[in-house]
């Protein structure tokens, strides 16, 4: 007989060989798998899957509680449930309230702990064991470039939560990400104007940053404007993120001719440096004829009430106010005021705006494959979304929108009512040429 | 000069927050020979005892803002200054000074049980096991303190009258720019009270004698027929008084959030080991030399010549010490040296 059973003839170093083969497809990550696929965790059944990574620990808890809070009520107007939120005030939408392509949303969440290799971690899973076909969420800069990094490699969307780093969608910028949030050079932008109304054109800068990405580029961002206004910038101190005790970085300023401070910290920094601040009579002092200042210029209402009372008065800028009165900012609290018994952050708006411009963007595009949603977000328009008429622009992934410059509110009628809106900065004076941070998108397929 | 002088003030402020820590953390390691890693958690409790207080004595009548109707928005008005008028609303201004006698009891009560009901069941044991119990001790609690504040920071003014800055350059006649916080040299004088009844309780009553006995020799003092254990409980519970209420003088300075301990918790071991691992002399005399340091260490002009020392100088020159004295500045011998 030569008529030989294939499997009788099969030798103990072909079967290594082929049981080694076997393993190394079994063990590749599912993003190396792309070529194999059409893309990455391509939806099967009736539902697709989004991943949402937020601080649920340390610091930024509750600032990502809020996050997560906005993305259960996204997906919840997306699938058809409750007051459809800003579904009703989206121009244009072509989400019908019946989830997307016909296929329901549904989540899983992670833990960023506001570190990036945490964040990284738990985005990875979310994207190889459960499946997460976009992830979103996040409430620091450093944290989403090494998440929006990790999402181009895997062909993974990445929708930024909370991130103001110019870098973001400057020189660190993806084909993958895109954020909704403003940054620190709109900032700058937004913040320029009010500045000089306020403070004139002749004072002396003190700039206390956090050392990280966020931080020095809103200095650079805040010093460009100031230093265009005819200010002179007196010292950039950089401070540990976390300092807590301050004061070693305050009592130089005593002495060094400023007569204006700008924080360019964040969250639980902001709180402590400056309520030490004020402790050290920086606002009663008059310096070079005037009246010293402090500036913070990114506020977070969530984490400003740490700050109580020495928050009055003072400037700085913000991506959403819960009191504003367009239909769909009054839309959005509505729903979430229903839903949850308080007015959302703006941490919690730029992340429901995120997810619903996701899921219209699938739909539009009329498939969940990232190469063509990618295309549906670029340069992307739309209004009823609480910032004026917005722009995705297609060059750097960031959206072009309307900026608020606000004030820690002097008297306020309730617990909520802490920023005061001083000027609705209009996009055609925060918008800027996407070349000058460098950086390059990279490919639609990877 | 003026410079110089508000950075000198400052390392003192900062010093005496790092002494009186580092004090409470060396008293129950020189007593009962435990690394209590939780340490930091109770200066963290006697922060939040203090904010509860004040909770307490701002329960509100909420007046219903009628402008918001998505959600319940109101304005809140204390209860005692409805009831009490000027004198309710000066109670709720002092209440940062007010609850120390609340945090002492608290505290004491949390000493005595968490040594009696854990820490007890870990003298014979081995130190690593003793820092993997208080660690671990130290996430329950600070996680407790955020399930029941959030985590954000909670304001905690001090009264209004010491809200500000003492105009110390005006006083001697020297620059107007020498101000410091009137709250800071409060704080920087009740760290050195503390400080000071600490050793004098050690050295010149019975009680601190026998203690100081116990700490050079516990078998001896036991073969004397003294029950020195119960001894070593009460020294537990005044360690964590001291570090409740230097938690609770602190919050005007730094609004509490409930990881607060934690970043005082590696600072207030370099503190301990610098001074010697055991000794109370060592802990505040070191906590005021790496204050020191630390703060003219953050001069712009250091800063120019050194780029990031600030942030390196503490353990920088705690690696120092310890290559040239491994006991530290007035470390015994024979502590932690098994």
């Amino acid at each position: 007989m030569t008529d030989k059973n294939e499997f009788d003839t099969l030798s103990r170093r072909g079967f290594l060989k082929a049981s080694v083969a076997a393993a190394a497809v079994g063990a590749a990550p599912m993003f190396f798998m792309n070529n194999a696929n059409a893309y990455t965790n391509a939806p099967k059944g009736g539902t697709f899957t989004l991943g949402f990574n937020v601080p649920q620990t340390g610091a930024y808890a509750d600032e990502g509680a809020d996050e997560l809070r906005a993305f259960k009520l996204a997906v919840k107007h997306i699938n058809g449930e409750g007051d459809g939120g800003m579904m009703n005030t989206m121009k244009p939408i072509v989400l019908k309230g019946n989830g997307v392509l016909g296929k329901k949303a549904v989540f899983v969440t992670g833990d960023t702990q506001t570190k990036s290799d945490a964040a990284r971690a738990s985005a990875k899973r979310m994207i190889e064991k459960d499946g997460a076909l976009m992830i979103s969420g996040g409430s620091s800069s450093g944290v989403a470039i090494a998440v929006q990094g990790l999402c181009q490699e895997a062909g993974v969307i990445f929708m930024a939560g909370l991130t103001h780093s110019n870098d973001t969608t400057g020189k660190d910028k993806r084909r993958y990400g895109f954020r909704h949030f403003f940054n620190a050079k709109m900032t700058g932008s937004a913040l320029g104007p009010v500045l000089k109304e306020e403070m004139g054109t002749d004072r002396v800068a003190y700039h206390l940053t956090s050392d990280y990405t966020w931080g020095w580029t809103q200095e650079e961002s805040i010093k460009e404007t100031t230093e265009g206004l005819g200010w002179k910038t007196k010292a950039t101190v950089r401070t540990p993120v976390g300092a807590g005790d301050f004061s070693q970085y305050i009592t130089p300023i005593l002495n060094s001719g400023a007569d204006t401070l700008i924080l360019n910290h964040y969250g639980k920094d902001m709180v402590n440096s400056l309520t030490q601040s004020v402790q050290f009579g920086l606002r009663d002092k008059m310096v070079n004829g005037k009246q010293f200042e402090i500036i913070v210029p990114l506020y977070s209402r969530l984490m400003a009430q740490g700050a109580g009372d020495n928050l009055k008065g003072i400037l700085g800028t913000t991506n959403w106010n819960w009191a504003l009165k367009d239909a769909g900012s009054k839309a959005f609290v509505k729903s979430f005021g229903a839903e949850y018994g308080f007015p959302p952050s703006q941490a919690a708006h730029t992340c429901y705006v995120q997810t619903l411009l996701y899921a219209n963007a699938c739909e539009m595009a009329g498939t969940f494959d990232p190469s063509q949603v990618i295309r549906s977000l670029e340069g992307f328009k739309f209004d009823g979304m609480g910032n004026g008429e917005t722009e995705y622009r297609a060059e750097d992934h960031q959206c072009l929108k309307d900026v608020l410059v606000v004030r820690g509110n002097q008297n306020p009628s309730n617990q909520f009512d802490l920023l005061e809106i001083v000027k609705e900065v209009p996009r055609s004076q925060v918008e800027y040429d996407p070349a000058i941070f460098g950086g390059k998108l990279g490919p639609y397929k990877v | 000069m003026d410079a110089l002088l508000i950075q000198l003030l400052n390392g003192l402020d900062k010093g005496g927050a790092y002494a009186l820590i580092a004090l409470g953390l060396t008293l129950t390691f020189g007593t009962l020979g435990v690394v209590n890693f939780a340490h930091g958690a109770l200066f963290m409790l006697g922060a939040f005892c203090s904010v509860l207080f004040k909770q307490v004595l701002t329960i509100s009548k909420k007046v219903k803002d009628e402008s918001i109707t998505f959600f319940d928005a109101y304005k809140e008005q204390p209860y005692l200054e409805i009831w009490w008028g000027d004198t309710g609303a000066m109670i709720i201004d002092y209440a940062v000074p007010i609850s120390i006698i609340m945090v002492i009891p608290v505290m004491l009560l949390i000493g005595v049980a968490l040594e009696r009901g854990l820490i007890k069941h870990f003298y014979k044991r081995t130190h690593a096991e003793q820092i993997l119990v208080t660690f671990g001790l130290a996430i329950v609690l600070q996680e407790v303190i955020k399930m029941f504040f959030g985590a954000n920071p909670i304001p905690m003014p001090a009264p209004d009258i010491v809200s500000g800055s003492a105009a110390i350059g005006a006083a001697l006649g020297l620059s107007d720019n020498l101000v410091y916080p009137w709250w800071r040299l409060i704080y920087l004088v009740f760290a050195g009270v503390i400080i000071f009844s600490v050793f004098a309780f050690l050295r010149y009553t019975t009680f601190g004698m026998v203690v100081r006995a116990g700490m050079a020799d516990r078998e001896t003092v036991g073969l004397l027929g003294i029950n020195i254990q119960k001894r070593f409980t009460i020294v537990f519970g005044l360690a964590t008084v001291v570090a409740g209420i230097a938690g609770a003088m602190y919050t005007p300075i730094l609004p509490p959030d409930y990881h607060m301990g934690m970043d005082f918790l590696v600072l207030s071991f370099v503190v301990v080991v610098v001074g010697g691992m055991g000794s109370l002399e060592g802990a505040v005399a070191a906590g005021f030399l790496l204050g020191m340091l630390q703060s003219f260490a953050s001069l712009n002009e250091v800063k120019a010549i050194f780029p990031g020392i600030d942030q390196i100088i503490i353990y920088l020159v705690a690696v120092v010490i310890l290559l040239v004295r491994p006991r530290g500045l007035m470390g015994r011998e024979g502590v932690m040296e098994e």
